[in-house]
Protein backbone atom coordinates (compact mmCIF):
# COMPACT_ATOMS: atom_id res chain seq x y z
CA UNK A 1 0.00 0.00 0.00
CA UNK A 2 2.23 2.49 1.12
CA UNK A 3 4.31 1.40 -2.12
CA UNK A 4 1.71 3.06 -3.88
CA UNK A 5 1.09 5.84 -2.09
CA UNK A 6 4.38 7.73 -1.07
CA UNK A 7 6.06 7.73 -4.80
CA UNK A 8 2.55 8.75 -5.53
CA UNK A 9 3.04 12.03 -3.79
CA UNK A 10 6.63 12.62 -5.88
CA UNK A 11 6.82 10.94 -9.18
CA UNK A 12 3.00 11.81 -10.01
CA UNK A 13 3.60 15.91 -9.82
CA UNK A 14 7.09 15.67 -11.14
CA UNK A 15 5.94 13.25 -14.03
CA UNK A 16 2.58 15.67 -14.92
CA UNK A 17 5.42 18.76 -14.84
CA UNK A 18 7.30 17.48 -17.44
CA UNK A 19 3.63 16.47 -19.53
CA UNK A 20 1.99 19.32 -19.52
CA UNK A 21 5.19 21.28 -20.68
CA UNK A 22 4.52 19.34 -23.70
CA UNK A 23 0.78 20.35 -24.46
CA UNK A 24 -1.21 23.76 -24.45
CA UNK A 25 -3.46 25.02 -21.78
CA UNK A 26 -6.05 22.98 -22.22
CA UNK A 27 -4.84 19.71 -22.60
CA UNK A 28 -3.15 20.44 -19.57
CA UNK A 29 -5.69 21.41 -17.60
CA UNK A 30 -7.08 17.62 -18.72
CA UNK A 31 -4.18 16.57 -17.35
CA UNK A 32 -4.53 18.18 -14.13
CA UNK A 33 -7.70 17.13 -13.56
CA UNK A 34 -6.55 14.04 -13.93
CA UNK A 35 -3.19 14.65 -11.46
CA UNK A 36 -5.70 16.57 -8.72
CA UNK A 37 -8.00 12.97 -8.25
CA UNK A 38 -4.46 11.25 -8.04
CA UNK A 39 -2.80 13.77 -5.25
CA UNK A 40 -6.16 13.84 -3.13
CA UNK A 41 -6.85 10.09 -2.93
CA UNK A 42 -3.44 9.44 -2.13
CA UNK A 43 -3.03 12.07 0.61
CA UNK A 44 -6.61 10.79 2.16
CA UNK A 45 -5.14 6.97 1.88
CA UNK A 46 -1.15 8.38 3.56
CA UNK A 47 -3.33 10.12 6.15
CA UNK A 48 -5.88 7.56 7.12
CA UNK A 49 -2.96 4.70 7.27
CA UNK A 50 -0.40 6.97 9.70
CA UNK A 51 -3.68 7.83 11.65
CA UNK A 52 -4.25 3.96 11.80
CA UNK A 53 -0.88 2.54 12.43
CA UNK A 54 1.10 6.06 13.64
CA UNK A 55 4.45 7.63 11.51
CA UNK A 56 6.68 5.78 10.09
CA UNK A 57 10.01 6.20 8.16
CA UNK A 58 10.40 5.31 3.99
CA UNK A 59 13.12 4.22 2.66
CA UNK A 60 12.64 5.95 -0.99
CA UNK A 61 13.45 3.86 -4.26
CA UNK A 62 14.50 1.16 -1.34
CA UNK A 63 18.18 3.06 -0.73
CA UNK A 64 19.24 3.87 2.57
CA UNK A 65 20.00 6.87 3.43
CA UNK A 66 22.62 8.73 3.54
CA UNK A 67 22.90 7.43 0.23
CA UNK A 68 19.29 7.10 -0.69
CA UNK A 69 16.57 9.64 0.36
CA UNK A 70 15.11 8.61 3.83
CA UNK A 71 11.26 10.00 4.15
CA UNK A 72 9.88 10.78 7.79
CA UNK A 73 5.70 10.14 7.36
CA UNK A 74 4.57 11.67 10.95
CA UNK A 75 1.30 12.57 12.01
CA UNK A 76 2.53 16.62 10.98
CA UNK A 77 3.93 15.32 7.27
CA UNK A 78 0.61 13.75 6.15
CA UNK A 79 -1.64 16.61 7.89
CA UNK A 80 0.50 19.27 6.00
CA UNK A 81 0.09 16.42 2.73
CA UNK A 82 -3.72 16.92 3.25
CA UNK A 83 -3.55 20.50 3.17
CA UNK A 84 -1.29 20.51 0.29
CA UNK A 85 -4.00 18.54 -1.53
CA UNK A 86 -6.81 20.49 -0.33
CA UNK A 87 -5.46 24.14 -1.21
CA UNK A 88 -3.55 23.26 -4.22
CA UNK A 89 -6.29 21.24 -6.07
CA UNK A 90 -8.84 24.23 -5.52
CA UNK A 91 -6.66 27.12 -6.58
CA UNK A 92 -5.93 24.75 -9.91
CA UNK A 93 -9.23 24.15 -10.34
CA UNK A 94 -10.20 27.66 -9.79
CA UNK A 95 -7.58 28.75 -12.47
CA UNK A 96 -8.72 26.30 -14.90
CA UNK A 97 -11.71 28.70 -15.65
CA UNK A 98 -10.06 31.61 -14.20
CA UNK A 99 -7.13 32.23 -16.82
CA UNK A 100 -7.46 32.46 -20.37
CA UNK A 101 -6.36 29.90 -22.15
CA UNK A 102 -6.24 32.25 -25.61
CA UNK A 103 -3.01 33.42 -24.30
CA UNK A 104 -0.43 31.16 -24.93
CA UNK A 105 1.93 31.37 -21.60
CA UNK A 106 -0.69 30.88 -19.34
CA UNK A 107 -0.29 26.92 -20.31
CA UNK A 108 2.95 27.40 -18.28
CA UNK A 109 0.93 27.25 -15.39
CA UNK A 110 0.32 23.96 -14.88
CA UNK A 111 3.92 22.24 -15.01
CA UNK A 112 5.01 25.19 -12.74
CA UNK A 113 2.28 24.02 -10.65
CA UNK A 114 3.20 20.26 -10.21
CA UNK A 115 6.66 21.37 -9.63
CA UNK A 116 5.32 23.66 -6.88
CA UNK A 117 3.07 20.63 -5.77
CA UNK A 118 6.35 18.09 -5.69
CA UNK A 119 8.40 20.46 -3.79
CA UNK A 120 5.82 21.38 -1.37
CA UNK A 121 5.16 17.27 -0.85
CA UNK A 122 8.99 16.80 -0.19
CA UNK A 123 9.43 19.63 1.99
CA UNK A 124 6.52 18.09 4.58
CA UNK A 125 7.55 14.30 3.94
CA UNK A 126 11.69 15.31 4.24
CA UNK A 127 13.42 13.59 6.62
CA UNK A 128 17.15 15.36 6.48
CA UNK A 129 18.34 18.61 6.29
CA UNK A 130 19.47 18.40 2.56
CA UNK A 131 16.21 17.47 0.94
CA UNK A 132 14.81 19.79 2.77
CA UNK A 133 16.80 22.31 0.97
CA UNK A 134 16.14 20.74 -2.04
CA UNK A 135 12.64 21.02 -1.73
CA UNK A 136 12.72 24.48 -0.78
CA UNK A 137 14.57 25.56 -3.61
CA UNK A 138 12.07 23.89 -6.00
CA UNK A 139 9.11 25.44 -4.53
CA UNK A 140 11.14 29.32 -4.94
CA UNK A 141 11.96 28.49 -8.35
CA UNK A 142 8.26 27.40 -9.19
CA UNK A 143 7.48 30.05 -7.29
CA UNK A 144 9.05 32.69 -8.80
CA UNK A 145 8.32 31.43 -12.19
CA UNK A 146 4.02 31.69 -11.50
CA UNK A 147 5.01 35.40 -10.39
CA UNK A 148 6.49 36.08 -13.48
CA UNK A 149 3.87 34.15 -15.18
CA UNK A 150 2.33 37.46 -16.97
CA UNK A 151 5.81 38.45 -18.05
CA UNK A 152 4.73 42.63 -17.72
CA UNK A 153 7.21 44.77 -16.15
CA UNK A 154 5.51 45.22 -12.52
CA UNK A 155 5.10 41.22 -12.38
CA UNK A 156 9.01 40.99 -13.23
CA UNK A 157 10.18 43.53 -10.95
CA UNK A 158 8.21 41.28 -8.01
CA UNK A 159 9.18 38.17 -9.46
CA UNK A 160 12.81 39.54 -9.28
CA UNK A 161 12.77 40.90 -6.25
CA UNK A 162 11.14 37.73 -4.79
CA UNK A 163 14.17 34.98 -6.65
CA UNK A 164 16.51 37.23 -5.30
CA UNK A 165 15.14 37.41 -1.39
CA UNK A 166 14.84 33.66 -1.60
CA UNK A 167 17.88 32.86 -3.13
CA UNK A 168 20.02 34.68 0.05
CA UNK A 169 17.32 32.62 2.33
CA UNK A 170 18.77 29.45 0.83
CA UNK A 171 21.85 30.20 1.13
CA UNK A 172 21.83 31.43 4.63
CA UNK A 173 20.07 27.89 5.32
CA UNK A 174 22.59 26.09 3.12
CA UNK A 175 25.15 27.70 5.86
CA UNK A 176 23.60 26.22 8.63
CA UNK A 177 23.44 22.86 7.52
CA UNK A 178 27.17 23.07 6.92
CA UNK A 179 27.72 23.71 10.15
CA UNK A 180 25.62 20.94 10.96
CA UNK A 181 27.30 18.31 8.88
CA UNK A 182 30.50 20.07 9.75
CA UNK A 183 29.51 19.05 14.07
CA UNK A 184 27.45 16.08 13.79
CA UNK A 185 28.62 14.03 10.41
CA UNK A 186 24.63 13.74 9.74
CA UNK A 187 21.88 15.20 8.15
CA UNK A 188 19.07 12.99 9.39
CA UNK A 189 16.17 14.86 11.12
CA UNK A 190 16.20 12.40 13.92
CA UNK A 191 19.94 11.89 14.30
CA UNK A 192 20.53 15.55 14.72
CA UNK A 193 17.75 15.48 17.66
CA UNK A 194 19.79 12.24 19.13
CA UNK A 195 23.42 13.46 19.00
CA UNK A 196 22.02 17.33 20.37
CA UNK A 197 21.07 15.78 23.60
CA UNK A 198 24.99 15.22 24.21
CA UNK A 199 26.61 17.38 22.57
CA UNK A 200 24.77 20.90 22.31
CA UNK A 201 25.17 22.71 19.01
CA UNK A 202 26.39 25.78 18.44
CA UNK A 203 23.96 28.70 18.76
CA UNK A 204 24.84 30.37 15.23
CA UNK A 205 23.46 27.14 13.90
CA UNK A 206 20.18 28.35 14.75
CA UNK A 207 20.57 31.31 14.14
CA UNK A 208 21.68 31.56 10.30
CA UNK A 209 18.83 29.02 9.91
CA UNK A 210 16.25 31.46 11.19
CA UNK A 211 17.69 34.39 9.70
CA UNK A 212 17.57 32.60 6.20
CA UNK A 213 13.62 30.95 6.93
CA UNK A 214 12.37 34.11 8.19
CA UNK A 215 13.93 35.97 5.47
CA UNK A 216 11.29 33.26 3.00
CA UNK A 217 9.39 33.23 5.64
CA UNK A 218 8.90 36.67 5.15
CA UNK A 219 8.67 37.77 9.33
CA UNK A 220 8.74 41.69 9.22
CA UNK A 221 10.89 43.49 8.67
CA UNK A 222 12.54 40.95 6.21
CA UNK A 223 8.95 41.06 4.10
CA UNK A 224 9.15 43.68 1.66
CA UNK A 225 9.11 41.15 -0.73
CA UNK A 226 6.14 39.35 -0.24
CA UNK A 227 3.46 42.02 -0.87
CA UNK A 228 4.43 43.08 -4.60
CA UNK A 229 4.75 39.68 -5.24
CA UNK A 230 1.65 38.28 -3.61
CA UNK A 231 -0.55 40.89 -4.87
CA UNK A 232 0.56 41.05 -8.28
CA UNK A 233 0.05 37.15 -9.47
CA UNK A 234 -2.90 36.19 -10.93
CA UNK A 235 -5.24 35.46 -8.15
CA UNK A 236 -4.89 31.53 -7.80
CA UNK A 237 -1.32 32.02 -7.72
CA UNK A 238 -1.74 34.52 -4.86
CA UNK A 239 -3.64 31.88 -3.16
CA UNK A 240 -1.00 29.14 -3.71
CA UNK A 241 2.11 31.03 -2.61
CA UNK A 242 0.27 32.90 0.61
CA UNK A 243 -1.67 29.82 1.33
CA UNK A 244 1.08 27.16 0.84
CA UNK A 245 4.62 28.48 -0.23
CA UNK A 246 5.82 30.98 2.83
CA UNK A 247 4.44 27.53 4.98
CA UNK A 248 7.36 25.38 3.83
CA UNK A 249 10.46 27.08 5.09
CA UNK A 250 8.37 28.31 8.64
CA UNK A 251 7.57 24.51 8.78
CA UNK A 252 11.67 23.99 8.35
CA UNK A 253 12.27 26.28 10.63
CA UNK A 254 9.81 24.95 13.02
CA UNK A 255 11.22 21.62 12.79
CA UNK A 256 14.37 22.60 13.62
CA UNK A 257 13.54 24.45 16.72
CA UNK A 258 11.56 21.18 17.64
CA UNK A 259 14.96 19.48 17.23
CA UNK A 260 17.38 20.92 18.80
CA UNK A 261 15.73 24.58 20.38
CA UNK A 262 16.17 23.25 23.84
CA UNK A 263 19.96 22.98 23.26
CA UNK A 264 21.06 25.36 21.04
CA UNK A 265 18.31 28.03 21.42
CA UNK A 266 18.06 31.29 24.16
CA UNK A 267 15.52 33.04 25.61
CA UNK A 268 16.45 35.91 23.64
CA UNK A 269 16.48 34.24 20.16
CA UNK A 270 13.00 32.77 21.31
CA UNK A 271 11.62 36.45 22.93
CA UNK A 272 13.33 38.04 19.92
CA UNK A 273 11.40 35.98 16.94
CA UNK A 274 8.21 35.97 18.60
CA UNK A 275 8.42 39.91 19.18
CA UNK A 276 9.22 40.11 15.38
CA UNK A 277 6.02 38.37 14.98
CA UNK A 278 4.50 40.47 17.10
CA UNK A 279 5.65 43.63 15.49
CA UNK A 280 4.97 41.79 11.81
CA UNK A 281 1.15 41.68 13.10
CA UNK A 282 0.61 44.70 13.77
CA UNK A 283 2.09 46.34 11.26
CA UNK A 284 1.02 43.97 8.58
CA UNK A 285 -2.80 44.59 9.88
CA UNK A 286 -2.21 48.65 10.06
CA UNK A 287 -0.50 48.35 6.24
CA UNK A 288 -3.56 46.19 5.08
CA UNK A 289 -5.72 49.07 6.13
CA UNK A 290 -4.23 51.69 4.32
CA UNK A 291 -4.04 49.88 0.62
CA UNK A 292 -6.11 51.22 -2.38
CA UNK A 293 -6.23 48.14 -4.03
CA UNK A 294 -7.86 45.13 -2.83
CA UNK A 295 -5.22 42.34 -3.23
CA UNK A 296 -2.87 44.26 -1.77
CA UNK A 297 -5.31 44.61 1.51
CA UNK A 298 -5.12 40.63 1.34
CA UNK A 299 -1.52 40.41 0.60
CA UNK A 300 -0.37 42.57 3.80
CA UNK A 301 -3.02 40.80 5.49
CA UNK A 302 -0.55 37.76 4.98
CA UNK A 303 2.27 39.47 6.63
CA UNK A 304 0.48 40.21 9.71
CA UNK A 305 -1.26 36.34 10.07
CA UNK A 306 2.66 35.31 9.45
CA UNK A 307 3.42 37.15 12.48
CA UNK A 308 1.37 34.46 14.77
CA UNK A 309 2.87 31.72 13.70
CA UNK A 310 6.38 33.04 15.39
CA UNK A 311 4.78 32.84 18.57
CA UNK A 312 5.76 29.48 18.47
CA UNK A 313 9.60 29.97 19.19
CA UNK A 314 8.54 32.30 22.74
CA UNK A 315 5.52 29.47 23.66
CA UNK A 316 7.73 26.26 23.05
CA UNK A 317 11.13 27.34 25.06
CA UNK A 318 11.75 26.53 28.51
CA UNK A 319 7.52 25.80 29.63
CA UNK A 320 6.49 23.07 30.87
CA UNK A 321 5.78 20.35 28.05
CA UNK A 322 2.46 20.42 28.12
CA UNK A 323 2.52 24.43 27.42
CA UNK A 324 4.94 23.31 24.45
CA UNK A 325 2.33 20.89 23.28
CA UNK A 326 -0.76 23.36 23.21
CA UNK A 327 1.53 25.84 21.36
CA UNK A 328 2.49 23.54 19.02
CA UNK A 329 -1.58 22.76 18.70
CA UNK A 330 -2.34 26.36 18.40
CA UNK A 331 0.37 27.12 15.71
CA UNK A 332 -0.37 24.10 14.03
CA UNK A 333 -4.33 24.85 13.55
CA UNK A 334 -3.74 28.72 12.78
CA UNK A 335 -1.39 27.65 10.09
CA UNK A 336 -3.79 25.13 8.82
CA UNK A 337 -7.06 27.75 9.39
CA UNK A 338 -5.11 30.78 7.77
CA UNK A 339 -4.05 28.30 4.62
CA UNK A 340 -7.73 27.71 4.02
CA UNK A 341 -9.07 31.05 4.29
CA UNK A 342 -6.41 32.97 2.93
CA UNK A 343 -6.97 30.85 -0.07
CA UNK A 344 -10.35 31.68 0.02
CA UNK A 345 -10.25 34.96 0.37
CA UNK A 346 -7.59 35.23 -2.32
CA UNK A 347 -9.76 33.44 -5.06
CA UNK A 348 -12.89 35.70 -3.78
CA UNK A 349 -10.81 38.97 -4.67
CA UNK A 350 -9.59 37.39 -7.64
CA UNK A 351 -13.48 36.92 -8.50
CA UNK A 352 -14.55 40.18 -7.33
CA UNK A 353 -11.74 41.98 -9.23
CA UNK A 354 -13.17 40.14 -12.42
CA UNK A 355 -16.35 41.36 -12.03
CA UNK A 356 -16.38 44.88 -11.01
CA UNK A 357 -12.98 45.13 -13.92
CA UNK A 358 -11.15 47.00 -11.44
CA UNK A 359 -8.11 46.38 -8.73
CA UNK A 360 -9.64 49.21 -6.68
CA UNK A 361 -10.80 48.83 -3.36
CA UNK A 362 -13.50 51.53 -3.71
CA UNK A 363 -14.31 50.11 -7.23
CA UNK A 364 -16.63 47.55 -4.92
CA UNK A 365 -19.70 49.63 -4.46
CA UNK A 366 -22.80 47.77 -5.37
CA UNK A 367 -20.89 44.93 -5.13
CA UNK A 368 -22.77 44.01 -2.12
CA UNK A 369 -26.34 43.96 -3.81
CA UNK A 370 -25.62 42.53 -7.16
CA UNK A 371 -22.64 39.80 -6.33
CA UNK A 372 -23.55 39.02 -2.61
CA UNK A 373 -22.72 35.42 -3.53
CA UNK A 374 -18.55 36.35 -3.70
CA UNK A 375 -18.78 38.89 -1.23
CA UNK A 376 -20.18 36.44 1.09
CA UNK A 377 -17.22 33.96 0.35
CA UNK A 378 -14.83 37.20 1.55
CA UNK A 379 -16.36 37.50 4.43
CA UNK A 380 -16.62 33.86 5.61
CA UNK A 381 -12.60 33.53 5.18
CA UNK A 382 -12.61 36.98 7.23
CA UNK A 383 -14.23 35.79 9.98
CA UNK A 384 -12.09 32.90 10.35
CA UNK A 385 -8.89 35.30 9.50
CA UNK A 386 -10.24 37.76 12.45
CA UNK A 387 -10.70 34.48 14.73
CA UNK A 388 -14.35 34.93 15.25
CA UNK A 389 -15.91 31.68 16.94
CA UNK A 390 -17.03 28.85 15.87
CA UNK A 391 -14.35 29.35 12.83
CA UNK A 392 -10.95 27.45 12.82
CA UNK A 393 -8.84 30.84 13.49
CA UNK A 394 -11.03 31.16 17.04
CA UNK A 395 -9.89 27.77 18.17
CA UNK A 396 -6.31 28.71 17.42
CA UNK A 397 -6.43 31.70 19.04
CA UNK A 398 -8.43 30.58 22.02
CA UNK A 399 -5.00 27.29 22.32
CA UNK A 400 -2.33 30.34 21.91
CA UNK A 401 -4.20 32.17 24.77
CA UNK A 402 -4.32 29.16 26.86
CA UNK A 403 -0.60 28.62 26.18
CA UNK A 404 0.75 31.94 26.86
CA UNK A 405 -1.31 31.94 30.15
CA UNK A 406 0.32 29.02 30.62
CA UNK A 407 3.60 29.83 30.09
CA UNK A 408 3.52 32.85 32.38
CA UNK A 409 3.80 35.21 29.13
CA UNK A 410 0.78 37.64 29.25
CA UNK A 411 2.20 39.94 26.38
CA UNK A 412 1.55 37.65 23.64
CA UNK A 413 -2.54 38.28 25.12
CA UNK A 414 -2.38 41.61 23.98
CA UNK A 415 -0.71 40.74 20.69
CA UNK A 416 -3.32 38.47 20.11
CA UNK A 417 -6.06 40.86 21.10
CA UNK A 418 -4.87 43.68 19.07
CA UNK A 419 -3.94 41.52 15.90
CA UNK A 420 -7.97 40.22 15.84
CA UNK A 421 -8.99 44.06 16.30
CA UNK A 422 -7.06 45.30 13.67
CA UNK A 423 -7.91 42.48 11.08
CA UNK A 424 -11.39 43.85 11.91
CA UNK A 425 -10.50 46.94 11.16
CA UNK A 426 -9.39 46.51 7.50
CA UNK A 427 -12.26 43.70 6.79
CA UNK A 428 -14.78 46.03 7.75
CA UNK A 429 -13.08 49.02 5.24
CA UNK A 430 -13.69 46.14 2.39
CA UNK A 431 -17.35 45.74 3.48
CA UNK A 432 -17.95 49.52 3.87
CA UNK A 433 -16.83 50.14 0.19
CA UNK A 434 -19.11 47.03 -0.85
CA UNK A 435 -22.30 48.29 0.74
CA UNK A 436 -22.35 51.54 -0.36
CA UNK A 437 -25.28 51.75 -3.05
CA UNK A 438 -24.68 52.76 -6.97
CA UNK A 439 -28.12 52.82 -8.23
CA UNK A 440 -30.31 49.91 -9.49
CA UNK A 441 -28.71 48.78 -12.51
CA UNK A 442 -26.38 45.97 -12.84
CA UNK A 443 -22.95 47.15 -14.25
CA UNK A 444 -21.29 44.06 -13.07
CA UNK A 445 -19.94 41.42 -14.92
CA UNK A 446 -20.85 37.80 -13.42
CA UNK A 447 -18.40 35.14 -12.66
CA UNK A 448 -19.18 31.18 -13.67
CA UNK A 449 -20.23 29.32 -10.69
CA UNK A 450 -17.59 27.38 -11.00
CA UNK A 451 -15.34 30.19 -10.22
CA UNK A 452 -17.84 31.70 -6.87
CA UNK A 453 -18.02 27.87 -5.10
CA UNK A 454 -14.18 26.97 -5.01
CA UNK A 455 -13.51 30.02 -2.26
CA UNK A 456 -17.29 29.44 -0.76
CA UNK A 457 -15.76 25.64 -0.14
CA UNK A 458 -12.69 26.58 0.98
CA UNK A 459 -13.94 29.45 3.48
CA UNK A 460 -16.61 26.78 4.51
CA UNK A 461 -13.68 24.30 5.11
CA UNK A 462 -11.91 27.33 7.63
CA UNK A 463 -15.11 27.78 9.52
CA UNK A 464 -16.00 24.37 9.80
CA UNK A 465 -12.09 23.47 10.68
CA UNK A 466 -13.70 24.63 14.53
CA UNK A 467 -15.95 22.09 14.72
CA UNK A 468 -14.04 19.20 14.07
CA UNK A 469 -10.36 20.50 15.43
CA UNK A 470 -9.96 17.53 17.94
CA UNK A 471 -9.56 15.03 14.62
CA UNK A 472 -6.37 17.14 13.07
CA UNK A 473 -5.21 17.74 16.32
CA UNK A 474 -4.91 14.50 17.48
CA UNK A 475 -3.37 12.96 14.17
CA UNK A 476 -0.64 15.95 13.73
CA UNK A 477 0.79 14.38 17.05
CA UNK A 478 1.48 11.39 15.75
CA UNK A 479 5.08 10.23 16.16
CA UNK A 480 6.90 8.03 14.09
CA UNK A 481 5.26 4.49 15.23
CA UNK A 482 2.02 4.11 17.15
CA UNK A 483 -1.17 4.88 15.92
CA UNK A 484 -4.45 6.68 17.33
CA UNK A 485 -4.88 4.72 20.94
CA UNK B 1 47.22 25.72 9.93
CA UNK B 2 45.61 22.93 9.35
CA UNK B 3 43.65 22.48 5.85
CA UNK B 4 40.47 21.94 7.17
CA UNK B 5 41.25 25.74 8.37
CA UNK B 6 42.01 26.74 5.46
CA UNK B 7 38.91 25.74 3.63
CA UNK B 8 36.93 27.16 6.36
CA UNK B 9 38.53 30.77 6.26
CA UNK B 10 38.03 30.37 2.89
CA UNK B 11 34.89 29.85 2.64
CA UNK B 12 33.47 32.38 5.55
CA UNK B 13 35.79 34.44 3.72
CA UNK B 14 34.01 34.30 0.05
CA UNK B 15 30.85 34.19 1.69
CA UNK B 16 31.44 37.79 3.27
CA UNK B 17 32.78 38.83 -0.31
CA UNK B 18 29.64 37.83 -1.54
CA UNK B 19 26.90 38.66 1.00
CA UNK B 20 28.36 42.42 0.92
CA UNK B 21 28.11 42.35 -2.91
CA UNK B 22 24.72 41.33 -2.59
CA UNK B 23 24.00 44.24 -0.31
CA UNK B 24 26.12 47.08 -1.37
CA UNK B 25 25.51 46.36 -5.19
CA UNK B 26 22.07 47.48 -7.40
CA UNK B 27 23.21 46.11 -10.63
CA UNK B 28 20.92 42.72 -11.12
CA UNK B 29 23.79 40.75 -12.48
CA UNK B 30 26.01 42.00 -10.40
CA UNK B 31 23.90 41.20 -7.58
CA UNK B 32 23.57 37.47 -9.33
CA UNK B 33 27.41 37.16 -9.58
CA UNK B 34 27.64 38.27 -5.55
CA UNK B 35 25.29 35.30 -5.40
CA UNK B 36 27.13 32.97 -6.51
CA UNK B 37 30.16 34.03 -4.91
CA UNK B 38 28.41 33.33 -1.75
CA UNK B 39 27.01 30.34 -2.89
CA UNK B 40 30.85 29.09 -3.46
CA UNK B 41 31.73 29.55 -0.40
CA UNK B 42 28.86 28.02 1.29
CA UNK B 43 30.05 24.59 -0.76
CA UNK B 44 33.59 25.59 0.27
CA UNK B 45 32.48 25.33 3.71
CA UNK B 46 29.93 22.12 3.75
CA UNK B 47 32.96 20.68 1.84
CA UNK B 48 35.67 21.79 3.88
CA UNK B 49 34.16 21.39 7.53
CA UNK B 50 33.59 17.61 7.06
CA UNK B 51 36.70 16.17 6.94
CA UNK B 52 37.35 13.78 10.19
CA UNK B 53 40.49 13.14 9.87
CA UNK B 54 41.66 15.01 7.31
CA UNK B 55 40.46 12.13 5.03
CA UNK B 56 37.50 13.48 2.25
CA UNK B 57 33.70 12.45 3.60
CA UNK B 58 32.34 11.41 -0.01
CA UNK B 59 28.46 12.33 1.23
CA UNK B 60 29.08 16.30 1.44
CA UNK B 61 30.50 16.00 -2.32
CA UNK B 62 27.91 14.47 -3.51
CA UNK B 63 25.57 17.16 -1.42
CA UNK B 64 27.55 19.64 -3.04
CA UNK B 65 27.11 18.25 -6.46
CA UNK B 66 22.77 19.14 -5.63
CA UNK B 67 23.78 22.12 -4.96
CA UNK B 68 25.46 23.23 -8.02
CA UNK B 69 22.53 21.92 -10.23
CA UNK B 70 20.49 24.15 -8.44
CA UNK B 71 22.28 27.24 -8.18
CA UNK B 72 22.96 26.58 -12.15
CA UNK B 73 19.29 26.75 -12.37
CA UNK B 74 18.34 29.52 -10.34
CA UNK B 75 21.41 31.54 -12.01
CA UNK B 76 19.47 30.69 -15.14
CA UNK B 77 16.18 31.36 -14.14
CA UNK B 78 17.47 34.92 -12.50
CA UNK B 79 18.72 35.62 -15.87
CA UNK B 80 16.12 35.29 -18.01
CA UNK B 81 13.64 37.40 -15.69
CA UNK B 82 16.71 39.86 -16.25
CA UNK B 83 16.92 40.14 -19.75
CA UNK B 84 12.77 40.53 -20.51
CA UNK B 85 12.82 43.31 -17.50
CA UNK B 86 15.65 44.93 -19.66
CA UNK B 87 13.84 44.60 -22.59
CA UNK B 88 10.30 45.91 -21.24
CA UNK B 89 11.92 48.57 -18.91
CA UNK B 90 15.33 49.26 -20.40
CA UNK B 91 16.73 49.11 -17.09
CA UNK B 92 19.53 47.27 -14.91
CA UNK B 93 18.47 47.51 -11.65
CA UNK B 94 14.88 47.79 -10.02
CA UNK B 95 14.86 50.68 -8.55
CA UNK B 96 11.89 53.26 -10.85
CA UNK B 97 10.48 51.95 -14.19
CA UNK B 98 6.97 51.02 -15.35
CA UNK B 99 4.69 50.70 -12.31
CA UNK B 100 6.93 51.71 -9.04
Amino acid sequence: MLALLIPGLLFTPLALAVLCLLVNFRIGRLFSWVGIIVQVLVALGLWATVADQGGLYYDLGGWAAPLGIELRVDGLAVTFVLLTAVVASAAALHAGAYLDPRKGYQSYFWPLLWFLWAGLNGVWLAGDLFNLYVGLELISLAAVGLVALGGEAPALRAALRYLYAALLGSLGYLLAVALVYGSYGTLSLSGIAELAADHPPAPLILVLAALGLALKTALFPLHFWLPAAHGIAKSPVSALLSALVVKASFYIMARLWLEMGEQAGSIWLAQGLGALGAAGVVVGSWQAFRQSRLKMVVAYSSVAQIGYLFLLFPLSWGVATTTAELAQQGITLHLISHALAKAAMFLAAGNLILAVGNPQVSALAGVSRFLPFSLFSFGLAAVSLMGLPPSGGFVAKWLLLQASLAAGQWWWIGVLLLGSLLSALYVFRIFRASFLETGSDDPFYHPPRSLEVIPMALAVMAIGLGFVANLPLTVMALPVGGGVP
Amino acid sequence: MTPVQLYVLAGVLLCGLGFAGFLLTSHLLRKLMAFNIMGSGTFLLLVGLAQPNNTPDPVPQALVLTGIVVALAATALALVLMRRWYHLSGRTDLQGGPGD
